[in-house]
């Protein structure tokens, strides 16, 4: 290898200080009732009835083009959020994240409609992900092939609600992982579908990591993390609490945890 | 918690590099990095949006086919839906309240039907402008596309639905001894400016919508309103008969108004010049450019701000 040199230290993604708050309505008190929100109403404070949930406190990290980033941390550290806020899909509270093109994540689920056929939702979540159609054409035979879905007879031309969960999300991850990206993110995408798919799934991961200049990932699976990622960001309660080579946070993680 | 030792951030080891001492802001400044999820200019804005039009296209078809899929009738109930709900106005307007006044059952039941679609229209572009972002926010927050392709998306819908409904007012026009003509070829352009007028204004409801979801439950009360303002089963002219000038002229400028006496005009026979206000078609090119021209501003200002719970 010899691209490592200083060419290689480019960045692609920095986060500045990063904050992120959601606002949730109706959730101050907990009381529900429609006296409890009258009196919100006429008590004007500064924002009524609203509560904040702060899910990103002040998180500063470069990442570089080539490296593969894990993210880790329990059960609603902001792992997920952190990473729609690096694709621009959430607005930053304060705080700013710069980024090189743009980043995309890896999930089309929500553009997808069950009511539709398969066939329709290939097409609907490639258009969703700013394929051309040209391009939806060329790889749709690829997609639905990957997907398995017409191994067990002619699935796709029904409507994905007569889909098994696995296979629906199998379909999602097929037409998710179609396109290639400058910097990508994949949360906890590898554990779908049985053992034969997610063995096929983690190769198409390894093959878009490549394409890609970036990669972040988020996963529970230490050993998924081990595999695929040089680098680990650690949060726990919105706060980065290690930045480090794999090896080295996963131990104290794996230490914090108990394990 | 037994961590102790680790009360703070260990710093990323890597190797000294001519980046030291940057600031965050200068560093992304030098490699060319900009700002992730900012607001594009106006000009740019408009290009992404022409980018996505085969994404709003087919994400329009795909609502209005998933809207009948689990109906035993499928797609017949575009058809039908509409031909119902004439059918029940007809009921309570023609039959039991006679609100036609002097005007002839054959050009009243026309006039009602296509008063009720024409509004329907405008209101149930509103209706989904309302939810367009608010009840989408999971496709929000996965994906990166001009947000304005949703509230543009569903009023792209609500125009298809219309055009399954002109085939019942065809119908019904023709039943009732309104043939085709030449003046029929005005419900194209007539379309097209209600469709943008539609557009722009479920881009403002859509901003709106985002901030204050409780719109989606006031608005029914607001349309109701301008429904029976807009005279939808009534003539303003005849209804109005006595009363001064400019009360007729300022209910007959009202947008859902202009574009509903327009589309009688054109389609019925009976239905004169006589009952459109001076100026008329200046006055539906004013509404539809001042609506789609300032909604679309008013979308673009916050499309940085979506998404936020």
């Amino acid at each position: 290898m010899a691209e490592e040199n200083i060419q290689d230290r480019r960045p692609t993604v920095i986060a500045d200080e990063l904050h992120i708050v959601y606002r949730v309505n109706g959730a101050k008190t907990g009381k529900g009732s429609a006296t409890a929100a009258l009196s919100r109403m006429i008590k004007r404070g500064e924002e009524r009835g609203v509560r904040k949930v702060h899910a990103v406190r002040g998180v500063s990290f470069v990442a570089y083009r080539g490296e593969a980033i894990g993210l880790i941390g329990s059960n609603g550290s902001g792992k997920s959020t952190l990473l729609r806020a690096i694709a621009g899909l959430l607005p930053a509270e304060k705080g700013k994240v710069y980024t090189d093109g743009q980043p995309s994540l890896l999930g089309v689920n929500a553009a997808l409609m069950n009511d539709l056929t398969g066939e329709r939702n290939v097409i609907l979540g490639g258009l969703a992900m700013g394929m051309s159609r040209e391009q939806i054409k060329e790889r749709y035979q690829d997609i639905v092939d990957f997907s398995g879905i017409n191994e067990k007879g002619d699935f796709i031309t029904l409507p994905m609600r007569t889909y098994s969960s696995g296979m629906a999300a199998r379909l999602r991850f097929s037409i998710a992982a179609a396109k290639d990206h400058d910097v990508l993110m994949i949360d906890e995408a590898l554990a779908t579908g049985d053992r034969k798919f997610q063995k096929r799934s983690e190769e198409r991961i390894r093959e878009l990591r490549k394409e890609a200049g970036t990669v972040f990932l988020v996963s529970h699976n230490n050993k998924s993390i081990r595999d695929t990622c040089n680098r680990v960001l650690w949060l726990e309660r919105g706060e980065l609490r290690m930045d480090g080579p794999t090896d080295e946070v996963l131990k104290e993680y794996e230490k914090f945890t108990g394990k | 918690m037994s961590e102790t030792t680790h009360d703070g951030t260990v710093a990323v080891t890597a190797a000294p590099s001519p980046d030291e001492g940057l600031t965050a802001a200068q560093l992304a400044a030098k490699y060319g990095l900009s700002v992730s999820g900012a607001r594009p200019s106006l000009m740019e804005y408009v290009r992404q949006l022409w980018g996505r039009r085969h994404f709003i296209l087919a994400f329009s078809q795909a609502k209005l086919t998933a809207q009948y899929s689990q109906a035993k009738l499928g797609q017949l109930w575009q058809v039908a839906t509409p031909l119902l709900n004439a059918a029940v106005y007809f009921f309570i307007f023609g039959l039991i309240l006679h609100a036609s006044r002097g005007m002839s059952q054959d050009v009243y039941i026309p006039f009602l039907v296509t008063g009720v679609f024409v509004f329907t229209f405008t209101q149930s572009s509103i209706m989904s402008g309302v939810r367009a972002i608010s009840g989408n926010l999971g496709l929000v927050r996965a994906l990166h596309f001009p947000r304005a392709s949703l509230p543009v998306s569903f009023s792209l819908q609500q125009l298809q639905q219309l055009l399954f409904s002109m085939i019942v007012l065809f119908i019904v026009a023709i039943g009732f001894g309104s043939y085709p003509g030449l003046s029929w070829l005005l419900i194209v352009p007539v379309l097209a400016l209600q469709f943008l007028f539609n557009t722009g204004l479920a881009l403002i409801v859509a901003r709106m919508g985002a901030k204050t979801p409780d719109l989606a439950q006031l608005m029914p009360f607001i349309l109701r309103t301008w429904m029976y303002t807009s005279g939808v089963m009534f003539s303003i002219n005849t209804m109005l008969e006595g009363h001064s000038e400019w009360i007729v002229r300022v209910l007959q400028v009202n947008p859902a108004a202009v574009y509903m006496d327009l589309m009688r005009f054109a389609l019925i026979d009976g239905y004169g010049a006589s009952n459109l206000p001076p100026h008329v078609w200046a006055i539906a090119l004013f509404w539809a450019v001042a609506a789609f021209v300032g909604g679309f501003v008013y979308f673009w200002k916050a499309e940085e701000r979506y998404g936020r719970g």
